[in-house]
């Protein structure tokens, strides 16, 4: 594709870890031709020059926690076309979500000396709670092969094929043996979405749920599988309440057993 | 960046500082050609991982904890696991031991083959980004890619994936590596100690600025090895520490342009440098021979006090990381079992490794359920930062009659010599400069 062409790439960073977008650099084999196909107009983390919008794809990792976020987070969907958001704090609003239990003014004094100095939201959100997404990305961290899909999908114009499906179908695939079955492990996989490999079974333990709700989960069925089986009610909501614990499904069923709590 | 004339002064305007991990800024202020004010500005939001840590389960912490650095995960894993093992007063055996080294090795060799290649190297050569570069320089970037896919790999063999990997437990591993999977990787390591050694070569011929400051250099030090996982802290002017002392000799200090905190020695409020460079000048007979041999005749003289050749101490370490891991995918022997017993019980422990950037402390107290009381982690780019404010009080006097955009690219250059992560700290910086009249 000639230069002048090609579609304008953008990559946003809001409250995050960088992983998500370190994805995009992890792409070791793919990135000097990813960039024949789109060009890199804005990404503070791999160039310093930066284009001007519209872009045409914008990808954003992390989760809007302050006033500016918010502002911010506007003027990006002005400028793009598609806005995709990468990863578990951008879809879910991240680990930092865990906040959204607690009295973050009490999380300010806990952590730093002069509370005046800190400006920030009492919660975490994901994008979507703020401007309209036009495709999610799950994981914590996604992989770079959702990414070279995403992308793939809309330079030839057709819709990406990401799992929506459970961790369970991908342990089948890969032969692992189920570990809540087998091993009494409690695993959040029944009702997270495949797309990391189901690697924490394959090393022995529950899955922790960091690619989000899959498509039709039964939280209730499993919150009541594990209690019957002896886990205890406080471990099950520290489950649910992790990396995509904010993302509805979670949420809403973290909270019923924390609202049940004898 | 942008220039403008008000009230008789001039201000320049430095939007974001690029290549590296997270977003921050500099402030730059001269009044009638004299520096009055240097600030790295630091707004990162704060996401309270030591708040929210109170109440998990220990066992979550590597998880967690993880999350803090896309780019340095296994950096949080090791310090968590090691703090929260000597407050459980868990011994895990010789072969989890080296294991976490290799996987260690593995994060090095990723981070700082993504520093070096992909972020620093374009500053001496007058690159805006490392794909700008391939255009002239295919071979080196090509190198610098494989390098990095070869550390990826063997994050993914160990960890399940390169960013927050899934194997690291308190006491072990929840999955050791078979011998042969590890054997398959022997080719690559070879390829990759080669490699790294013509990285030292290309690095070491840059051009760097004369800039050598006065240091306190900081590190991990063990008697033996070169410091990764343990044991004590040592510092260049004579500190020697067990790191229970760490909180009595570092000093967290919070200040206004930065959610990222400020670290000093305590006694005298001084800055202090951590990382490849201060590692090095502190432990360099510890590095294993081809590093050493790479570093003796690369033309560098050592100790070196010079930031900007960070690089080439990075590069060494490259050399390090891979034949270290070469001996012991070599000396590998499947542990009988992946990870120690534990006797939960109440109790309160530190540690500090060397994460790629440098010393990463942390401290975790736990209750007798084995839920967390009180977390408390330090990063090595806040120990870095006053430090880096130092550097540019001292540096820009120096070039303040140049063009605002030397002034910049200097500035910029010597702080991505650290190669801060600011999303560790906590990020998002804007480079400001004031330019009296």
């Amino acid at each position: 594709m000639s230069p002048e062409t090609r579609p304008k790439l953008a990559v946003y960073k809001f409250s995050s870890c960088d992983g998500c977008q370190l994805a995009i650099l992890s792409l070791e084999d793919e990135l000097l031709s990813l960039v024949g196909e789109v060009e890199i107009a804005y990404f503070l983390e791999a160039r310093s020059q930066t284009l001007e919008g519209p872009y045409d794809v914008t990808l954003v990792e992390g989760s809007v926690s302050t006033a500016e976020d918010i502002e911010r987070i506007h003027k990006v969907r002005e400028q793009s076309k598609y806005l995709i958001t990468i990863g578990a704090c951008a879809t879910a609003g991240g680990i930092q979500a865990l906040r959204n239990w607690a009295d973050v003014g009490e999380f300010v004094r806990a952590v730093y000396a002069t509370p005046a100095y800190i400006n920030t939201l009492e919660q975490s959100t994901p994008i979507s709670a703020h401007v309209a997404v036009d495709f999610e990305l799950n994981g914590c961290p996604i992989n770079k092969y959702q990414i070279l899909e995403v992308l793939t999908a809309l330079l030839v114009g057709r819709a990406p094929h990401l799992p929506r499906h459970s961790v369970c179908l991908e342990c089948k695939r890969r032969g692992t043996s189920c570990v809540m079955v087998l091993g009494g492990i409690p695993c959040l996989g029944p009702l997270t979405q495949a797309g990391c490999g189901a690697l924490c079974p394959a090393y022995n333990r529950g899955c922790y749920g960091c690619f989000g709700p899959m498509e039709s989960p039964n939280p209730d069925s499993f919150a009541g599988f594990l209690l019957k089986n002896g886990t205890p009610r406080a471990e099950l909501i520290r489950m649910l309440r992790g990396f995509t614990g904010y993302a509805e499904v979670f949420r809403s069923a973290g909270d019923k057993l924390a609202k049940t709590s004898p | 960046m942008a220039g403008e004339m008000a009230k008789g002064e001039k201000t320049v305007k430095i939007e974001y500082l690029t290549r590296v991990e997270g977003e921050g800024g500099i402030y730059v202020r001269a009044e009638g050609g004299e520096l009055r004010d240097v600030k790295l500005n630091i707004f990162e939001p704060p996401r309270f991982f030591e708040a929210f840590l109170r109440g998990r389960h220990f066992q979550e912490v590597p998880d967690i904890t993880a999350r803090i650095c896309g780019i340095c995960p296994v950096a949080y894993q090791m310090s968590s696991v090691h703090a929260l093992e000597a407050a459980l007063g868990v011994r895990p055996g010789p072969e989890i031991r080296m294991l976490r080294r290799l996987l260690y090795c593995a994060e090095w060799i990723e981070s700082h083959a993504l520093h070096i290649y992909l972020l620093n190297a374009p500053d001496f050569l007058g690159y805006e980004s490392a794909v700008a570069m391939a255009a002239d320089h295919p071979q080196e970037v090509e190198r610098g890619l494989r390098l990095k896919k070869i550390g990826n790999g063997l994050l993914d063999l160990l960890g399940g994936r390169a960013t927050h990997p899934v194997s690291v437990c308190v006491g072990g591993f929840y999955k050791v590596p078979r011998r042969k999977e590890l054997e398959k990787l022997r080719e690559d390591f070879l390829w990759g100690l080669e490699a790294a050694q013509e990285t030292v070569t290309w690095v070491s011929g840059l051009t760097f600025p004369e800039f050598t400051p006065e240091y306190e250099f900081v590190s991990v030090s063990h008697p033996t090895e070169y410091p990764m996982n343990e044991r004590r802290i040592i510092s260049s002017v004579g500190l020697n520490i067990d790191p229970v002392e760490y909180e009595q000799i570092f000093l967290e200090e919070h200040v206004a342009h930065s959610t990222a905190l400020h670290s000093v020695r305590a006694d005298r409020g001084s800055s202090y440098f951590v990382g490849p460079l201060a590692r090095l000048n502190l432990n360099f007979d510890k590095l294993l021979p081809r590093a050493q041999a790479a570093a003796r005749s690369c033309g560098v003289s050592w100790p070196c006090h010079n930031p900007f050749m960070s690089i080439v101490a990075r590069a060494v370490e490259l050399v390090h990381a891979f034949e270290e891991a070469l001996g012991i995918i070599d000396a590998y022997r499947e542990p009988a079992a992946s990870r120690a017993e534990i006797q939960v019980h109440a109790g309160e422990g530190c540690a500090a490794t060397e994460a790629p950037r440098g010393l990463l402390y942390h401290r975790y107290r736990i209750n007798d359920q084995g839920l967390v009381e009180a977390a408390k982690i330090v990063p090595p780019t806040s120990q870095n930062m006053r430090r880096m404010e130092d550097d540019l009080r001292q540096l820009l006097p120096g070039v303040l009659n140049q063009p605002d955009a030397e002034i910049a690219r200097v500035s910029e250059n010597l702080v991505r010599s650290y190669d801060p992560c600011i999303s560790c700290s906590t990020h998002f910086l804007k480079l400001r400069f004031d330019r009296g009249r």
